[in-house]
């Protein structure tokens, strides 16, 4: 496999930029003039809506299992949920959601 | 005084940034080996890793090259993996925004899932904290997190060899997330926009580009703001 060198910088380079450019939109141009009310509204409910739906394929169709549905991932997936939920401790809930994992993962074969 | 409550607002950062080494170590790791038997030698690896600093989208444009894919189509497509990086642009404005010119330049480069994860979550239990905490606690979580991305790649890079299979770090994104995600789950709106968040994006799944995830993250916000004013009416809203 040879990739094209020039190629492979002008993706470094203009992906990098294209990237920075995203991340700083908002931040950079906005800054502190102030935001509509409804536009604040829905921030709100950015980490809540984005990180959930990022990490909704990878608990129903693991890589890992060529896409399968997976007891051990799915139950672990659960777990951290439930212990991140009610005790509000998110190293208690990546703790108990690992054990879950491995526990299953061991006792399943 | 405000100097120690910065202080103090830091080094919780790097506290509640420090569980995700789980994650980036051997994502970063992965990185640098999938790279390097791309073809890719040791600068344009490093290259990708500093200048870019963002794993599924270096991921994707490293795949799309070795599958010959057109420039134009490589960097639309990892553009669009990171287009999430606006939404949380635009959700830590109300934040930070007001802090100088060059530390937003820094947030900025330093945005990747886990900093944000990290900041926003912190941002929404302590109201009071001005914007000097929270940039204190922004670069907090950063720096167990990036520079680990650095290294990482490098000792990817180096050895070469694929890693073990049998430990499941596959798993290791999911559950760091959740596991995040679970405590800010306060009220009947934010549950909802998750809910509608996790739903669209299962369903959304196949679309190309990751559409899926931008369109579900826009549900869920919009689902998450319209239960808001549901409430706001009906005075259960505080």
């Amino acid at each position: 496999m040879e990739l094209d060198s020039t190629q492979v910088w002008v993706v470094i380079i203009l992906l990098g930029l294209g990237s920075f450019g995203l991340r700083f939109v908002f931040l950079g141009l906005i800054g502190d003039r102030p935001m509509p009310p409804w536009v604040l509204r829905h921030l709100r409910y950015t980490a809540v809506a984005v990180l959930p739906a990022l990490v909704a394929p990878m608990v129903a169709w693991p890589g890992a299992t060529d896409g399968q549905l997976d007891a051990p991932r799915l139950a672990a997936a659960l777990v951290t949920l439930g212990v991140g939920y009610f005790t509000k401790n998110v190293l208690a809930a990546i703790g108990l959601g690992a054990a879950t994992l491995y526990g299953l993962l061991y006792l399943l074969g | 005084m405000p100097l120690e409550t910065q202080r103090s607002a830091y080094w919780r950062g790097v506290r509640d940034g420090a569980p995700f080494l789980l994650v980036v170590t051997p994502f970063a790791m992965l990185f640098g080996v999938v790279a390097t038997e791309a073809g890719l030698n040791l600068v344009e690896t490093m290259a990708f890793s500093i200048v870019v600093i963002a794993g599924a989208a270096q991921f994707a444009a490293v795949q799309l090259m070795v599958d010959n894919a057109p420039t134009v189509v490589v960097l639309a497509s990892s553009l669009a993996i990171n287009l999430r990086m606006a939404m949380y642009s635009a959700s830590l404005t109300p934040h930070l925004g007001r802090a100088p010119l060059w530390q937003r330049v820094l947030v900025a480069y330093f945005m990747v899932d886990q900093t944000y994860a990290c900041s926003i979550a912190k941002y929404e239990t302590e109201p009071d904290w001005g914007v000097g905490q929270k940039i204190a606690y922004f670069f907090g979580t950063m720096t167990p997190i990036c520079p680990m991305w650095y290294a990482m790649t490098l000792a990817g890079a180096l050895i070469g060899s694929a890693m073990p299979a049998g430990l499941a770090l596959d798993f290791a994104v999911p559950i760091t997330f959740i596991a995040l995600i679970a405590p800010m789950l306060r009220t009947a709106a934010h549950k909802v926009a998750a809910l509608v968040a996790v739903a669209l994006a299962l369903v959304l799944a196949g679309l190309p580009y990751n559409l899926g995830l931008i369109l579900a993250g826009m549900g869920g916000m919009m689902a998450g703001a319209r239960v808001e004013m549901w409430l706001e009416r009906r005075g259960l809203w505080s």
